[in-house]
Formats: C-alpha cells, structure tokens, sequence
C-alpha cells in the first residue's frame, strides 16, 4: 500500500469515525444526561431530556475535533472508544435502574 | 492530519469549510432575508401599498377570520389564525383540509399528505383580501433557509443540519486555528493576493463570531430534537416516547391531538377568551388563535400570547372549552430553566424579539456571514492554485478538482444574487392571473441560479464573475425603479409617508446593488493587474520572471 493510498485510507476512516462515531458519542451522551441528571440532581424530565440535547452537539463538535487532532485513524477510533464505553454502561445501567418505571 | 494540533485544525477547517461551504452560502443569504421576510411579503404584494392601515381590534379581526373560516374550513380538524400585527397588517388563516371520508379506513402509511389551505384576509372586514398577487414572498426564502427546495422537506433538513453541524466544527476548529483571533481582527492587507483573501476571510470572520457561533448552534437547537431524539427516547419510554416528552416539555403547544365527538356544538365567542388571555398576560397582545374541532363539543381553543420584546420563542398560552367559553388552563406562565434557555436559543436565532434596529444589525451580520463563507471558498481556491502555479506557467491545466472548485464559485456566489434578483423581478413582471403564480415566482428563481452556475461550470474566468456580479448589482438597483413602475409606492413617495417598509426593502436594494457594483471593480483591478502580469512575463520571457506570483486570467 503506497503512502498515498493509506493517507486517503486514513481520512476516510477518520470522516467517518467523526461523523457516524461522533454523533453516536453524541447520541450516547444525550440519552445518559436525560436520564441521570433527574436521578442525580432531582431534576424535572422533560428538563433533562433538553439539557442533554442541548448539550449533545456541544459533544459532537468537540468528538469531531478529537478524531481529526489524534495522531492516527487507530487512536481516534480507540478514543472515541474509550468515550462511548463509559456512557454505554452508565445508559445500559441507568436503563435498568429506572427500567420503565422512572 | 498533520503534525500538531494546530495544523490538522487547519487541514479540518479548510475541508469541511469546502466540502458545505455552497449550501452554507446559500442558507446564510437565505436566512439573512428572512429577518426581513415579513417586509419582503409585503414588498411583494404591492397591491397592498396604497392600502392605508387601520388598526382593528384583535377580537374584530378574530370573528371575522371565524366568520371566513366557517364560510370555507367547515369541518376541517384545525384552524389556525394569525392576528395581524404592525409588521404584518392582514389577518392570515391556515386550516388543515377535512378529511376524504374514505381515507377513514386506509392504513396510516397511505394516508395522503394532509393539505393547509391558506388565505389573507382584510382585518376589517374579515374578506379575503382579493388586491394582492400570489406570491411566497419572504416566505420562500424562509423555508429555502432550511427546507431547501425540489426535495423532501425531512432530508433537506438533514442536510442543512449536517452543512450546520459542519460549520460549527469550521467554527471551533478556525478559533483554534487561530493564532492571533484578536490581532486579526485589525489585519488587512489588501492588494496581497492570497494574503488579502485570507485577511478578509479572518475579518469577516471574526468581526462577526460571535454572531456566527450564536446563529449556527441556535440553527441546530431550532431542529434538535429532530436530529438527536434519542433524549426523548430513553427517557420516555416507559410512556410512550417523543410524543409525551412533547406534551410535558411544552404544555399547551397543541401537539396532543383533540378528537371529534361528533356532536355540533357551535363554538362559543372568541371575544371573551381573547380579553381574558390579554388580561392575564398583563395586556400583551394575541398572536395566535388555534382551533381544533371548530364546531364539535369537543372544540378546544387555543390562544398563544403575541411576539414580544422577550427573548423567547416560546410564548405562554391559554386554552379554552370551545363549545362553552370556559378556561381549561394557562400554560407556561412559569417557565422552567432548561426549556425556557432552549426557548431563548431558539428566539435569537429567528431574531424576532428585536425591534428593526436589532434586526438590522443581525442583517448586517449575516451578510458578514455570507462574505466569510464566500471569501473561505475563494480562499481554497487561491491556495489550491499556487500548487498548479508552475504547471500554469508551462502552458498546463489546473485540476479537474480546482476547475470544478472554481467553476461552482462563480455559480454559488455570484449567481445567488442575481438569481435572488431575479425573483423580485419576476414577482412585478410575471402576470398576476397567471395560475400558480407563486410557484413560477419560484421557478424563476431556480432558473437563474441554474443558468449562472451553468455558465459559471463552462467558463469559471474572472470575467464570467464581473458578468454576474455586475448582473447581479444591475438587477438589485434597479429593483426600486421597477417598483416605481409598477406599484404605486415609488421610493419618493415611501420616503415622505411610507409605508416604511417598502421604502426600507428599495434602499437596502440600493445597497446591496452597490456592495456587488464595488466587487465588480475589485474583480476588474485584479483583472487588470494579472493581464499586466502576464504582459510582464512575456516581455521579460525569462523564466526568472514572476516567480510564483503567476495567477493566470482564470480564476479568483
């Protein structure tokens, strides 16, 4: 593979990693906030689900910034990665706590 | 991309300001004329002109509007009645059409698009008004702003979310960029070539960021829930998803549906209901008169308080039993933190809180928008340029890429104009009984812009872009003798006893003619100074001459 084609390569996974990878991080954070920030601070729903979609974009630039500054595709993956997991897990409990009945 | 943060933000800010920078032109010129689009209506319809305006009691104005409505939206599931208010002197109606009886039992999914119909009525009399011509008027260049055209209004918006979502990447990533953002703001060089690009971009940039960070986040909250729903989702699984987010997160927005009884109950008088409204918001005025089921025992009514000087989009509303008059409740009197911020997002994006001064200056700042897109695209092209610079001087081409780069810069920059030009000739000259008048204003306007991105493809030379600057300023001065030709408000009349509207629409015509006129004359010098350039070269023809600086008679 000629150095010309791994740098493209390199962008494309990047582009990629930042818009659908960027908008799940995004996606991730939004659905986290809606539902801990009633169950940490006693916030009203509606107002968390508000907060959180507010704040979400917020989250999309700086994911989109992150995956172009990493020095390699790799570690903007892995970054990206390294963000969802936690909010993964923080959703898949939370969803279980307040399980439908919140 | 490249080494160090700050060089792959500048990689990041120069690909994705090209990859959107055509819509984004387009969605900031379009949004710009919508802080003004009532006044653009208006200018449309003169007609309306010579009418003089009398302020109508808003309850006369709402009976007749019920009057009109029963007369031709019985049985339709909703009305909806917008009061007249000082920039907008009719009293418009919308009502969702009644349905087919027999769309009853098809599946949801077959379900024809429900259709509004729509009509401007006088306030006094409660007739449709017949004077003014169809037209879309600044209506048109509201929804382009995010609904574009010609496609489903659901991708448009995807696609100008993510153009916006782009921008507010270029944004962040472009202060970053940035080494010096304060000492920039007083930098120009002009008559640098590339240097004087880059300055203007940077100016135009940076004068107005606030303003561009502002309008391109509160451009993604006005959809957000569209594009990030998963919010919504999760939280309100448990019952029933978006839509009861919506019902708690806005009381009183309407969206919950209000079903027919079936049994005809003739609505109650909206007089009482408007001066207890009025009275419960300390006097402000109405705005918007919502019906569902006009007619049933199940009516409901509901009022929406008039825009004022409050930031907020979100206006508090009231509701009533539409058969008996009686209050059902007061809604959003007490905002809440989160929803009222969204709110307040929301409202200075769509900048209607101001009074024309403050719109003026978010005028001004959109234009600076559209300079800053435009001089970022030009800038690309400029730099990609120097790459092709030797190539050039041995008689070679430049890329397919740059040749497409610069062939829809002519186009999207300069054709816009001309193309926006173009439809207000068309709303004067294009006969007024000819049928779906509104749509040929529109198709006017897209065959214009067609053509000059057309030509702007063919012959992407310095000047293909005098030919359309100069149209373009040509068509925009001359915009107020056309209306003093065919309306009965020439500037010299409007000056002296208004409307004030129309005399504001001729001066910013004026202006804006001008402001394209002076770019035809910054593209002539440049014109000018490469033929001379090349002049140079040739006399010299050595191949010491120029070096670098060779910017052939094509391009920016």
């Amino acid at each position: 593979m000629t150095a010309g084609v791994r740098y493209r390569l390199g962008v494309a996974s990047r582009a990629v990693a930042a818009i659908a990878g960027g908008y799940g991080v995004a996606a991730l954070s939004a659905a986290v906030l809606a539902l801990c920030l009633p169950a940490a601070f006693g916030m009203a729903r509606s107002e968390a689900v508000t907060t959180g979609t507010l704040a979400s974009f917020i989250v999309f630039a700086l994911a989109v910034m992150w995956v172009f500054a990493a020095r390699s595709a790799v570690r903007a993956w892995s970054g990206l990665a390294v963000a969802a997991a936690p909010l993964a897990v923080l959703l898949f409990v939370l969803l279980r706590i307040t399980g439908g009945a919140a | 991309m490249k080494e160090g943060f700050r060089q792959s933000m500048a990689w990041l800010h120069t690909w994705s300001g090209l990859l959107v920078g055509w819509v984004l032109f387009m969605v900031f010129a379009a949004g710009t004329a919508s802080y003004f689009k009532d006044e653009i209506t208006f200018w449309m319809k003169p007609e309306l002109h010579a009418v003089a305006q009398h302020a109508v009691p808003p309850a006369q104005a709402a009976e007749g509007a019920v009057a009109y409505l029963q007369r031709h939206g019985a049985g339709s599931p909703r009305w909806f009645i917008n009061l007249p208010t000082e920039r907008q002197p009719s009293t418009d109606v919308l009502y969702l059409a009644a349905p087919p009886p027999a769309a009853a039992g098809a599946a949801p999914a077959e379900r024809p698009r429900r259709r509004f119909d729509r009509a401007s009525l006088d306030p006094a009399s409660g007739e449709a008004m017949s004077a003014p011509r169809a037209t879309r008027g600044g209506e048109f260049f509201y929804r382009l702003h995010f609904d574009l055209h010609y496609m489903p209004a659901l991708w448009a918006r995807w696609i100008v979310g993510f153009c916006a979502m782009f921008m507010l990447v270029a944004i962040f990533s472009g202060i970053v960029t940035h080494k010096r953002i304060f000492k920039d703001f007083f930098t120009f060089r002009p008559k640098k070539g590339q240097r004087s690009w880059l300055d203007a971009h940077n100016v135009t940039a940076v004068l107005a960021l606030p303003y561009h960070l502002m309008i391109t986040y509160t451009g993604l909250v006005t959809l957000m829930f569209m594009y990030m729903p998963w919010g919504p989702q999760v939280a309100y699984k448990d019952r029933g998803g978006e839509q009861a987010f919506f019902a708690e997160a806005f009381p009183g927005s309407g969206r919950d549906q209000v079903k027919a009884s079936g049994n005809k109950v003739p609505l109650a008088p909206l007089a009482p209901m408007l001066a207890q409204a009025s009275a419960h918001w300390n006097g402000a005025a109405v705005g918007r008169i919502t019906v569902h089921q006009p007619g049933d025992a199940n009516a409901v009514v509901a009022i929406t308080r008039a825009e004022g000087p409050q930031l907020s989009y979100d206006q508090p509303s009231m509701q009533f039993n539409g058969a008996t008059g009686a209050l059902i409740g007061a809604f959003g009197d007490v905002p809440r933190p989160a929803a009222e911020t969204r709110g307040v997002l929301y409202g200075l994006h769509i900048g209607r809180f101001g009074d024309p001064l403050v719109r003026a200056l978010f005028f001004l700042s959109g234009l600076a928008g559209c300079l800053m897109v435009a001089t970022g695209l030009l800038l690309w092209a400029v730099k990609e340029r120097q790459k092709f610079a030797k190539t050039l001087k041995q008689g070679g081409r430049i890329g397919f890429g740059l040749r497409l780069v610069d062939g829809l810069n002519v186009g999207a920059v300069a054709g816009l104009p001309v193309a926006m030009a173009a439809f207000f000739w068309a709303n004067r000259l294009v006969p007024v009984d000819v049928a779906e008048r509104g749509a040929v204003e529109i198709r006017w306007f897209f065959i214009v812009w067609g053509a000059t991105a057309v030509l702007g493809l063919l012959r992407p030379t310095l000047r293909m872009w005098q030919a359309q600057l100069a149209l373009g300023a040509l068509l925009f001065v001359l915009l107020p003798v056309l209306n003093a030709f065919t309306g009965p408000a020439p500037l010299s009349v409007s000056l002296r006893s208004g409307p004030s509207a129309v005399a504001g629409f001729d001066l910013v015509a004026i202006a804006l003619g001008l402001g394209l006129a002076s770019a035809v004359w910054i593209v002539e010098r440049k014109r000018r100074k490469s033929l001379a350039r090349q002049a140079g070269a040739v006399a010299k023809a050595g191949p010491a001459a120029q070096p670098a600086l060779v910017t052939s008679e094509q391009g920016s």
